[in-house]
């Protein structure tokens, strides 16, 4: 009988008691498409040659990858999203520069404890930080759902990562999901559901779980999830959700495993994902000393005002360095907000941040801060793949805000524990 | 109906790890027409990636983890308009897997020697799960695609198969 959180949420969905591996069309509580999945969506909606959609208030659209737009091409890719969403009255649209999908699903209340969530984006595996079940799919897929609410989905074996530990200052979140990529691997939990627990997951707040449970795909899992606490009820209820204890889902003692890991942060330093592999992870001591043309400070991974704060921190008082072009863009508009009524948008500026509007921005290298030729980028997004921000030969490393601050300032990838 | 099951072509071989922005970068994804995203397939790490396909290097082998990182569907329509019929690899990362399957561009999970090289002559039996090599006279098993798969495959992709489904309900 003992069942995974994941196989619980699944079960619920499709009516009847899953096991891995089972093949199964479950109802999904909501998808979102985004400016890039969406009109390969609508394509592919208008292809089936059937006009409709399964319910529009459980249809999220988001225009955050190329926005506000940066091409001709992307201006009408807008535009087409726009009509949809007009022509069949959809509720919850967001236009360009409310923020990336991920931190709306999550700060506008639709990633709720125990609901599938579908969206046409690979990070919405972010929302298991609230207890959500979310799968990122393509467009196809998407539309799919949008037309009938259903969706095929292989229930996926679970892995349970165990985490314990105090964080020593400096170090982050980032720098755990970063570390356990680089042991795992980015091909370890392909399919697989991941489950963080332990004591260090327990006492971290929101915004580090999104940071964790955002990048479970890059070791190819289907997605990462956190079991809700009272942790995860006074964040809904606060963000206006009401919400009551039937809302716990959690694992069984006895539910079964594929693998179990477990880690201790208590010794874990600053890491840095080296390009081309968001799975090639060493400490940042290690290779301190690169120099560095641009640093982001954003995306759906750590573009929160805890990030923000941690980059205060080092910046406060220091100048970014001149040669160093260090862009900061927070997650959403209701995060930009916060930053600026708490003064750490001014301290930023008047340290030489760049400080832009919500979207996606350099991360894919679509829209600005795009890198030229044989230039190196230290960024706290989640990729790092030949030509991800721009020219095939430029390099990006991921980091921590904290490093990603430490670095801007000294112009050369830098361990923050220096910045003491 | 066999037929449908049967790719005959020659082989172009990858390592691990091909993600996605390497099949199609972000700056491409304000297009939505199949040709132009075709012409800039594998560009950055194999510009002459359309030429090779179009000179019938049309099945692609590669390593593990294939099709990793982003969701974007752009990266199996450039390959199939490229002219890519099968993609042979030790594993497939799972988005890239159902965008493949949901556009009817057949994946294999096979672990095929180095010593197969470019340009090879390949035969594919996706039903009966078997990869030939005729010149050399070699052959490999692969585990076939469930029914359901194939079901989809077999009719071009997801939206065939939804538009039937959906027709269906509404008579």
């Amino acid at each position: 009988m003992e069942m995974t959180i994941s196989q619980k949420i699944i079960s619920k969905a499709t009516g009847e008691k899953v096991e891995p591996g089972d093949i199964v069309e479950v109802s999904v509580d909501l998808v979102m498409v985004n400016d890039i999945t969406g009109p390969l969506a609508l394509e592919t909606m208008k292809e089936v040659g059937i006009e409709r959609v399964w319910d529009p208030d459980r249809v999220v659209v988001v225009l955050d990858h190329q926005a506000p737009a940066n091409s001709i091409n992307s201006a009408e890719l807008h535009i087409k999203m726009r009509k949809f969403v007009e022509k069949f009255g959809i509720k919850h649209f967001y236009d360009v520069g409310r923020g990336i999908c991920h931190q709306i699903l999550v700060e506008d209340g639709f990633a709720k404890p125990g609901e599938i969530i579908v969206g046409a984006d690979s990070h919405t595996c972010t929302v298991g930080a609230l207890g959500a079940f979310g799968i990122g799919v393509g467009s196809t897929d998407a539309a799919s759902v949008i037309l009938t609410g259903k969706i095929w989905l292989k229930v996926p074996e679970s892995m349970k990562i165990i985490i314990r530990g105090n964080f020593a200052d400096f170090v982050s979140p980032k720098d755990l999901i970063l570390s356990i990529i680089g042991d795992i691997g980015a091909d370890g939990a392909t399919y697989k559901a991941v489950e963080f627990t332990g004591s260090t997951i327990r006492k971290m707040g929101i915004s580090g779980r999104l940071t964790i449970c955002n990048m479970a795909v890059e070791m190819g899992a289907k997605t990462g999830i956190i079991e809700p606490d009272e942790r995860t009820l006074e964040y809904l209820a606060k963000i206006g959700v009401s919400v009551d204890d039937s809302w716990l889902v959690r694992s069984d003692a006895d539910a079964e495993y594929c693998e179990i890991k477990e880690y201790d942060v208590s010794e874990l330093k600053p890491m840095v994902a080296i390009p081309y592999r968001v799975d090639n992870v060493k400490p940042v001591e290690e290779v301190e000393g690169i120099e560095v043309d641009q640093v982001f400070i954003g995306s759906c991974t750590n573009g929160r005002v805890e990030d923000l704060l941690d980059v205060l921190r080092i910046v406060k008082g220091r100048k970014i360095a001149k040669s160093v072009r260090c862009i900061v863009i927070p997650a959403s508009m209701k995060e930009f907000e916060k930053a600026l009524s708490m003064g750490i948008i001014s301290e930023l500026i008047r340290a030489g941040c760049l400080v832009y509007s919500p979207t996606c921005g350099p991360c894919l290298g679509g829209h600005l801060g795009v890198l030229g030729k044989n230039e190196v980028a230290v960024s706290t997004s989640n990729r790092n793949f030949i030509g991800r921000m721009g020219h095939k030969k430029s390099k990006v490393y991921l980091v921590s805000p904290a490093t990603a601050a430490a670095t801007a300032v000294t112009g050369k990838l830098t361990d923050p524990r220096r910045c003491k | 109906m066999m037929e449908k099951y049967t790719i005959r072509g020659r082989v172009l071989r990858y390592g691990d790890n091909i993600d996605t922005d390497v099949i199609i970068p972000a700056r491409y994804l304000v297009y939505t027409d199949p040709e132009v995203l075709a012409s800039h397939a594998m560009e950055g790490i194999d510009p002459d990636f359309p030429k090779k396909v179009r000179s019938g290097m049309n099945v692609i082998i590669a390593g593990r983890n294939f099709g990793c990182g982003s969701s974007r569907e752009h990266a199996v329509i450039a390959l199939k308009h490229a002219g890519v019929r099968a993609i042979i690899a030790e594993s497939f990362a799972r988005i890239f897997f159902r965008n493949a399957v949901n556009l009817g561009l057949p994946l294999i999970e096979c672990s095929i020697p180095a010593e197969i090289g470019n340009g090879e002559i390949i035969e594919v039996y996706l039903k009966r799960g078997e990869i030939i090599f005729p010149k050399r006279g070699k052959k490999f098993e692969f585990k076939p695609l469930p029914d359901f798969l194939l079901k989809i495959i077999e009719r071009g992709g997801l939206i065939g198969f939804l538009r039937e489904k959906l027709q269906a309900n509404s008579r």
